[in-house]
């Protein structure tokens, strides 16, 4: 550490604490790695559990509260979060809500009662993360009941109308997709979900929700030679970054958890920017929409309001609502994964990088962002500060994500489709693919030989068995190499077939009917 | 009616009850094993040094760096074993090995005082290795002669003049994937050593009473000086029948050499890769038919992949051999089977025990048949239903036939499959990307112990002063719901009702030398030793009451909280009171032990199953042809549970076994790395919940239909009740079924679909690939697409 004193450290630091369950716990000491589950379970409060340490299971999933959107009804709501992964550093002045905080065996939540009558626990491990992350569905302000149809409470009646995955009470089922059950089959837990009714304007989390969310306060926490930094501001991040090039920047932690937890990464000195308000504007603007670095996926998929159907195709798909309520999309471009399921998508749609540093802001292409395997341009002094998509987007847009699991898995391959098809010709296209090289990359081939071309079977066909080409899969514990490249070709032919009406194709991860 | 049978009027058995911790469970209240540390004082944590080697000789361990760490306590080492160095029973387990056998196993242990301090006190263990040649899959492993405990056969007839006479002969092979527990808890337990140096372990265990032994024999002391209890677990699945109890020996040893309590739980990367999972098998069989598809002759030879020991190898691949003729009567047998030992974690009991490898095998010899002989596969299958008298191939006569009849044609009709093959060949006829599939597929499982010895069960009732109960019994719970069905029992055994009966903990000092809780006869066992200690409590009771009331004996009547005779009647709680003023003993051990059961293990013959269970389910999925992805659009099931203890937790067990089943078939993909690279062979590569992938909501059938089979009352059973545990996970074949009559529609009529298990989307992909090409005439493919097809007709 620095012996110099600076701006961020002579502005004093209130002691660190959080609201756990109602009540305020001081934070005093505690490492920038331990996380909010470990620190949970020994205060005694042992009903989250740890079921894989990696944010996958959801054994560990909590409620906290969160700013809502701007001009939402209510400036707070509870959004569930896995505990496993944010350290509970990153929490001080938060509030923390967790199973045990829901209700008592004599006094049930009704989230509770309903997954307790209707045989919804079976070993009990996994129940009170479902809880949670069922109480944040429950208490979400704008589910609503879905206009009567006569559908039953099973939300099935055979017919290939239904969305199997929303209830009748308005329970969106992809809120359960980051808790794994290992007993039950999740047929009763469906069936408690879509059992729940609303919330008692009494009910104290309910209250909670119309006042203004916790603040976030500047944060400071040493242990040993340990430190945990969260500033006010950009310019004291900025700053703190230029003097401390070994700090490990969080947003989100829902990377930096996992290297904690598996593999025993232990960093001296942790930055969180996740809550910085300069990087946490949205805009959609006449030339292009700015998103903020620091805004959760959960966040922008709320904000674009449908702005962007290329990204609405991919949120559900990424990840889980655990996840996403964490994760910051400038944290997963950051991050540089071969296989993040954004990078393929922001490809497509040309998207830019703001990085802002000590000598201001600069401009990237995604494009030209990652430069290896989890490698990037951006600079230890720099962060990211904003994504921008250019308007107006292409017209023909898909996702096409490939995994052996439909909810929650990651991608063998994805691919980002981005084209302008006018009278019958392929104008433009652009075309991003994660899981076949080591970064993100544009098939250029791909997209070279589409455009000019007629949209039409034959040229189609030939586009589809270059894109088959692109980059260098490899085999791994998720696809082999020749169902990688197989799958390249296959999405092409996949989009083509949907444009052209020939057949609906099936879309893992979407509830939509396959069927015409 | 048999006595064991037998209900009374208005019996709380049958009652539909949530699980007896469900509130405990939903508020986070319901403790288990690593819960406890927290609630510990002074508590060490342990952690593992995990071999890098699949296979190497240890020669050097050195590990006073560890003790340069601040916090570390102690490392604990071969040396520190004052018993038998072994976490078995078959002396093939070293505890602290000098021969490490897969990537991950323990060489030693640390001990800090905090997880973080013994976590970086191993890293600091330097361990010396000498690599050895490894073993890494089953077909190395047949090629090297690498084999480990007897090899057996199932035998009757013969088979291969049977095979030589039959009209049709198809021969094929097949390697299929085995299968992670991934119960949410991993492995935990906690050890306190008492003022006179007794053992106290709580373990996440489904065999207390082993790992009481265990314990005992590595520290070198008698059973009597070791207790060990289990709270509950976060799901077992088998996982924990054999497992646990290296682990619960580590934290006994620590706990002895330090005199503090010691706690080891393995983080979930720990678990993956030190404990064994369901065996992986390998198939190569010949099969024939007559004319009209009758099965007449099977000779197989299946080899397990065991791991690196023993552990349950061989009753696995017993039952393995027990059950390749699932439903089907089949004159002339020969199924061989044999355990490879390889290099990989020591494979073990999982829901099923070996009985849904070899039925797989069947399963798939049909699927693969069927479109060669041009017999619809439903019509096959149901042709070949055993009857009534016929036998096993190893003798047991096949009783309640007609239930698998009943369950069949209730699927049969309550489904409409009629109608919906129908509908699904013109859905098909008219979309060239997307083919749905339909397939109906029986399961008859034998229950009870293959190994004849292990079927008894042990109780302890109480009948406290106030009429209150405490039972104990053998059996653990691990969201099965046993204690649920158990507290069931004891209520109906004594008429009382069930908020007057509690369940205390299982503990290996109130019920000793039992079985462990696996082969789905937790309630067949327990259940009739708490129904024996009832009674025999009841027969103490009744005189009292007798005399009490003053009517005969053999009036008295216990009812819902009260004891009648006629139209006189005292509250239970009072004559409770009156025989404990009488000097009448309130409590009473309880046993009960499956007659009418014997097993010779040498020539696999005998009849080794109390009953059989059964069930049938039809499934329906939809493949994208794009992709090979699939979703499950409907499932139908009926089962036989017999006259159900408790339907809510069997109607659980039955779609939680399906979805473990269907997870295993389809979903679940373990994988280990195959290469030479000696950094990585051996390893696991799916060693997170990130790359191991389990069922979640979105695998989820969109609509489930789970029927009980009624009339279903079996005799000599708790309460006419049968084992529900492991029979329902084979339902999923219909799945995997429905997923090969989905590739075949991608191709030409009497296309023979290979399907590679788990049939993950990217093996159904491939086998969709190799249907379409099936309509183009024979042009040589290249080798890296498609499957060879294998099925061919001699």
């Amino acid at each position: 550490m620095t012996t110099s004193r600076t701006r961020s450290e002579q502005v004093s630091t209130p002691a660190a604490d959080l609201v756990l369950n109602g009540s305020r716990v001081p934070l005093d000491g505690v490492p920038p790695h331990t996380s909010l589950l470990d620190w949970v379970r020994e205060r005694g409060l042992t009903g989250t559990k740890e079921g894989c340490a990696e944010g996958e299971c959801g054994a560990c999933a909590v409620l906290v509260a969160r700013p809502t959107p701007e001009g939402s009804a209510e400036p707070t709501e509870w959004v569930a979060i896995n505990s496993c992964l944010v350290p509970v550093a990153a929490l001080d002045g938060q509030e923390v809500v967790t199973v045990e905080g829901l209700g008592s065996p004599e006094d049930l939540h009704p989230v509770q009662r309903e997954m307790a009558e209707r045989g919804g626990s079976q070993c009990g491990y996994c129940t009170p993360g479902f809880v949670c992350s069922m109480a944040a569905e429950y208490y979400r302000a704008d589910r609503t009941p879905r206009a009567a149809s006569g559908v039953d409470g099973s939300g099935v009646d055979g017919s290939d109308s239904v969305d199997h995955d929303c209830g009748p009470n308005g329970f969106d089922l992809h809120a359960l997709s980051g808790n794994l059950c290992r007993c039950t089959g999740y047929r009763p837990i469906r069936d408690a979900a879509f059992a729940l009714g609303a919330p008692d304007a009494h009910d104290p989390l309910v209250s909670r929700r119309s006042f203004p969310p916790p603040d976030v306060p500047r944060t400071r926490i040493r242990s040993g030679d340990e430190e945990f930094v969260r500033p006010a501001d950009l310019g004291e991040a900025l700053e703190i970054l230029t003097r401390h090039p070994e700090a490990l920047v969080l947003a989100g932690s829902t990377d930096l958890g996992v290297a904690i937890n598996l593999q025993g990464l232990r960093p001296p000195f942790v930055l969180a920017v996740d809550r910085l308000p300069e990087l946490r504007e949205l805009h959609v603007g006449d030339g292009d929409i700015r998103i903020g670095a620091a805004l959760t996926l959960s966040e922008v998929e709320r904000g674009l309001a449908g702005h962007v159907p290329l990204l609405d195709e991919l949120f559900p798909q990424f990840a889980s609502p655990l996840i996403r309520n964490a994760a910051t999309l400038g944290s997963n471009l950051a991050t540089a994964s071969p296989i993040g399921d954004a990078a393929p998508v922001l490809l497509a749609l040309e998207a830019s990088l703001v990085l802002t540093g000590p000598s201001g802001d600069r401009v990237v292409p995604l494009d030209g962002f990652f430069t290896g395997y989890r490698e990037t341009v951006r600079a230890a002094d720099e962060l990211i500060r904003e994504i921008r998509i250019p308007l107006p987007l292409a017209g023909t847009t898909a996702f096409h994500k490939v995994a052996k699991r439909r909810f929650d898995d990651i991608s063998s391959v994805a691919v980002g489709f981005a084209l302008d098809i006018a009278d019958g010709t392929v104008r433009r296209a652009r075309i991003g693919v994660g899981g076949i090289a080591a970064t993100p990359v544009r098939a250029r081939a791909t997209e070279a030989a589409l455009e000019g071309m007629r949209w039409s079977p034959e040229p189609v066909a030939r586009a589809a068995a270059v894109l088959a080409t692109e980059g260098t899969p490899i085999s791994d514990m998720r696809a082999s190499d020749r169902y990688r490249r197989a799958m390249l070709e296959q999405s092409l032919l996949a989009l083509f077939a949907r444009e052209t009406g020939e057949e609906s194709a099936e879309r893992p991860g979407s509830a939509q009917e396959a069927t015409s | 009616m048999s006595h064991l049978s037998a209900r009374p009027e208005n019996p709380v058995v049958g009652e539909a009850l949530p699980h007896e911790s469900a509130v405990l469970h939903v508020t986070g209240r319901a403790l288990y094993t690593d819960d406890l540390h927290p609630r510990t004082k002074d508590v060490l944590h342990a952690w593992p040094v995990q071999s890098p080697h699949a296979h190497a000789r240890v020669t050097q361990l050195e590990v006073c760096a560890a003790y340069e760490i601040p916090g570390v306590v102690r490392v604990l080492t071969a040396g520190d074993v004052p018993g038998v160095n072994d976490s078995g029973t078959k002396n093939d387990e070293p505890l602290f090995p000098d021969e490490v056998c897969f990537v991950g196993q323990a060489v030693c242990w640390v001990l800090g005082e905090t997880l973080e301090a013994a976590r970086l006190g191993a890293a600091e263990v330097r361990v010396d290795y000498e690599p050895l040649r490894s073993i890494v899959t089953i077909a190395d492993a047949i090629k090297a002669d690498s084999y480990q405990g007897a090899t057996r056969t199932v035998r009757r007839g013969n088979a291969m003049s049977a095979l030589a006479r039959a009209a049709h002969t198809f021969t094929g092979e097949i390697t299929f994937a085995g299968q992670e527990h991934f119960y949410l808890e991993t492995h935990a337990s906690l050890a306190t050593v008492g003022d006179d140096g007794r053992v106290f372990v709580q373990s996440s265990t489904q065999h207390p009473t082993e790992t009481q032994e265990i314990v005992a024999h590595v520290l070198g002391v008698g059973a009597h000086e070791v207790t060990v209890q289990c709270l509950r677990m976060g799901g077992g699945f088998g996982g924990k029948e054999e497992q646990p109890h290296g682990f619960a020996a580590v934290a006994a040893l620590g706990a002895t050499l330090t005199g503090r309590p010691v706690r080891v739980r393995l983080n979930r990367t720990q678990d993956l890769t030190m404990t064994g999972k369901r065996h992986g098998f390998h198939a190569a069989w010949r099969v024939g038919f007559d004319h009209d598809g009758h099965l007449v002759a099977l000779q197989t030879t299946l080899t397990s992949d065991g791991g690196w020991s023993l552990d349950l190898s061989e009753p696995v691949l017993a039952r393995a051999l027990c059950h390749v003729d699932n439903a089907y009567w089949i004159p002339d047998v020969e199924i061989v089977g044999r355990v490879a030992r390889t290099h990989k974690t020591s494979q073990t009991a999982f829901r099923g025990f070996g009985g849904p490898q070899g039925m797989l095998v069947t399963e798939d010899i049909i699927g693969r048949c069927a479109p060669l002989l041009g017999i619809e596969p439903h019509e096959l299958r149901r042709r070949n239903f055993y009857t009534d008298g016929q036998t096993t191939p190893y003798g047991q006569v096949v009783h309640q036939t007609e239930r698998l009849v009943r369950a069949w044609d209730q699927v049969t009709s309550t489904a409409e499959l009629e109608r919906r093959r129908g509908a699904l060949a013109g859905f098909n006829a008219a979309h060239e990307h997307v083919k749905r599939g339909l397939a109906i597929t029986p399961v008859k499982f034998g229950i009870s112990f293959n190994f004849t010895a292990m079927n008894q069960g042990g109780a302890l009732v109480h009948v406290y002063r106030d009429g209150t109960v405490l039972i104990n019994h053998g059996g653990t719970e691990m969201g099965q719901g046993l204690h649920t069905k158990m507290l069931q029992v004891a209520a109906t055994a004594l008429g009382v009702p069930l908020s007057r009966v509690r369940l205390a903990p299982t503990r290996t000092d109130k019920v000793p030398n039992t079985s462990a809780t696996a082969a789905s006869a937790g309630a067949d066992l327990n259940g009739g030793a708490i129904k024996d200690a009832c009674e025999q409590i009841l027969a103490r009771l009744r005189p009292v009451a007798a005399e009490r009331m003053e009517v005969p004996v053999e009036d008295v009547r216990f009812e819902g909280g009260e004891v009648r005779a006629g139209e006189r009647s005292m509250p239970w709680a009072e004559l409770v009171h009156t025989a404990y003023l009488s000097r009448v003993q309130l409590f009473a051990a309880g046993y009960y032990r499956t007659e009418g059961i014997h097993w010779d293990p040498e020539i696999m013959h005998g009849t080794p199953f109390k009953y059989f269970a059964y069930g049938v389910a039809a499934a329906e999925v939809e493949v994208d042809g794009f992709t090979g992805a699939y979703r499950t659009r409907r499932v139908d099931i009926v089962h036989d549970v017999g006259d159900s203890l408790s339907p809510l937790v069997d109607i659980g067990q039955i779609e939680g076994g399906f979805v473990q089943g269907a997870g295993w078939l389809t979903l679940e993909d373990l994988r280990w790395d195959e290469s030479d690279d000696p950094e990585r062979r051996g390893r696991l590569t799916t060693q997170s919940a990130s790359t191991y992938k389990l069922p979640s909501l979105s695998e989820m059938p969109e609509e489930l239909n789970v029927a009980l089979l009624e009339r279903a009352h079996e005799e000599g059973v708790v309460y006419g009740s049968k084992a529900v545990g492991e029979p329902p996970l084979m339902l999923a074949f219909s799945v995997r079924e429905a997923l090969r009559q989905a590739c075949a529609a991608f191709g030409p009529t009497g296309h023979s679909v290979v399907l590679d298990s788990p049939a993950t989307p990217e093996a159904v992909f491939w086998a969709l690939d190799e249907a379409r090409r099936a309509y183009r005439p024979a042009v040589p493919e290249p080798t890296e697409l498609g499957h060879p097809v294998q099925v061919t007709q001699v």
